[in-house]
């Protein structure tokens, strides 16, 4: 190897220079942007109305008479509990499985129902029977205590 | 000499060498915009950026009152709709406004890519437009959260989870934008943010960029236009005799508004409860109906790919086809030339006949 081709393979200091100026806009770039995206990026637990419940009364059974339901809170999730026609009581969580809109109970089809997108589930099993929801609608247990109405997770 | 011409000859000279007045006259002497039977779309930027100005005043007034605090966001729009003095006609112009500003920018794009406006050496007055739309649109769905009644709430509940269906990104930047899993004080905070400050930002930047190339490249023609032999070709001088037609539709344009907000007041649905059922009817703002009517009628399965996600893929590719198609229609081949209009004239239409189907259904 001759020196003239040496001298080609050899980096110049002002190419040296402006790589390295690369590199460290590059490196400071991330370290400014990380910790903008920690700031940002919410941790679990963030949101201070998150209440967590195993088990809660809603009402009593005389105040939901067979055809009727009603939404309720259950920790921070919306819930739907409903007396069918044919006198079953049964309770799901209200998040639509296919964009996460509240349901309620639709007392002339005796099924549940988004107003969203239209998506109806089985009012007894929770199981997506019309429009675009993919999945059942989370079942929680119901409880009959006396005359007392308790729903708890499943 | 008089004592005032010498005055006013002075006042120049000091601008100028301040300045560089006359450079800027000179380019403004020397613009010209081409009279032919299209012309009429040549208003609608204008009157777009008109439309704009009205939303960044009344934007500012509104934030006087305005609190974007879960239990007080909806009670402050209540106040500013009845107890402050003219506060409902502020209200009324930022929301009838905006909705006037979004048709106008569709017609704006819509005109410039039928009069292939687009093509070189174009292509980025055509894709800061594309994005400015993309950034107007934004504006819309933040600040459709903000008055925080029960509308808006499932309004950003869809939208944020359609966003999260996005492959990889998807979650992590609907949960960022939400601040957390539900739509609570975190989104109001974020939303309020990205609003009044991240997108006018956003917007003015870009707009700087969109107007810069404008008046760069000069007035686009259509090929109509341009295979007139050059004797034939008339041009109008920008100074000042479009400046004052266009002075004039801005005025039809602002009353307009103002008869909007006259006739029909923009009001307030109850506040929101994340616990209540989804109000019967629900739909999103029209300029969003086609997008939701089009991701209804997929089924929820297509094949192994969730409804939504195949629904997003083609709408995306469907954008792209807007992206690409300066860089292929460059005006030398007829074919593409012929495919641009019917891709143009497919997706108007489309988007047309969707809006009205999600409207009446």
């Amino acid at each position: 190897m001759n020196s003239e081709d040496q001298d080609a393979n050899k980096i110049g200091r002002a190419d040296f220079f402006k790589g390295a100026l690369g590199c460290t806009a590059l490196a400071w770039g991330s370290m400014t942007l990380y910790p903008i995206f920690c700031y940002l990026n919410p941790k679990a637990g963030d949101q201070e109305d998150e209440t967590q419940v195993s088990s809660l009364e809603v009402c009593k059974v005389k105040d939901l008479p067979p055809g009727s339901g009603r939404n309720f809170r259950f920790g921070s999730t919306p819930a739907v509990i409903i007396h069918t026609k044919d006198g079953e009581i049964h309770a799901f969580k209200a998040i639509c499985t296919h964009l996460g809109c509240t349901v309620q109970y639709q007392q002339q089809k005796d099924n549940i129902y988004c107003a969203c997108h239209g998506g109806q589930y089985d009012a007894h099993d929770g199981k997506n029977i019309a429009g675009p929801p993919p999945k059942p609608l989370t079942a929680l247990v119901v409880k009959i205590d006396k005359d007392k109405i308790i729903v708890s997770q499943s | 000499m008089s004592g005032n011409t010498k005055l006013k000859n002075g006042l120049q000279a000091f601008l100028d060498e301040r300045f560089n007045i006359s450079s800027l006259l000179q380019i403004a002497d020397k613009k010209k915009v081409p009279i032919h039977k299209h012309a009429v779309w040549y208003y609608m930027g204008g009157i777009a950026t008109m439309y704009l100005a009205v939303q960044f005043i009344t934007g500012i007034l509104l934030m006087i009152y305005y609190v974007p605090e879960i239990s007080s966001a909806h009670a402050s729009i209540l106040k500013i709709n009845s107890k402050i003095d003219f506060g409902w006609f502020i209200r009324s112009l930022h929301s009838w406004g905006a909705n006037l500003l979004i048709a106008i920018l569709f017609a704006h794009l819509f005109s410039t890519f039928f009069m292939k406006a687009y093509r070189r050496p174009r292509e980025f007055t055509w894709l800061t437009g594309l994005l400015l739309m993309v950034i107007c649109m934004a504006f819309g769905f933040s600040g459709y959260l903000l008055p925080w009644d029960d509308v808006s709430f499932f309004a950003t509940k869809i939208g944020l989870d359609i966003a999260a269906k996005t492959p990889l990104i998807g979650e992590t930047v609907a949960n960022m934008l939400r601040g957390g899993e539900h739509i609570g004080q975190a989104t109001i905070s974020r939303f309020f943010a990205i609003h009044v400050i991240v997108l006018p930002a956003a917007l003015l930047a870009l707009l700087g960029v969109h107007l810069l190339l404008v008046q760069m490249h000069g007035m686009s023609a259509p090929s109509s236009f341009n295979d007139l032999p050059e004797a034939k070709q008339t041009y109008e001088k920008f100074f000042p005799d479009f400046f004052y037609k266009d002075i004039l539709v801005w005025i039809l344009a602002a009353n307009v508004l103002f008869a909007l907000v006259m006739l029909n007041p923009w009001g307030i649905g109850p506040e929101a409860d994340p616990f209540a059922p989804a109000p019967v009817g629900i739909k999103p703002e029209w300029y969003f109906l086609s997008m939701f009517q089009f991701l209804k009628l997929i089924p929820p399965m297509v094949g192994p790919i969730e409804g939504e996600l195949f629904g997003m893929v083609l709408m995306g590719l469907a954008a792209l086809g807007f992206v690409i198609l300066p860089f292929v229609d460059n005006g030398k081949s007829k074919a593409w030339s012929r495919f641009a209009t019917i891709f143009g004239l497919l997706i108007l239409t489309g988007m047309i006949l969707l809006s009205i189907w999600g409207a009446l259904s």
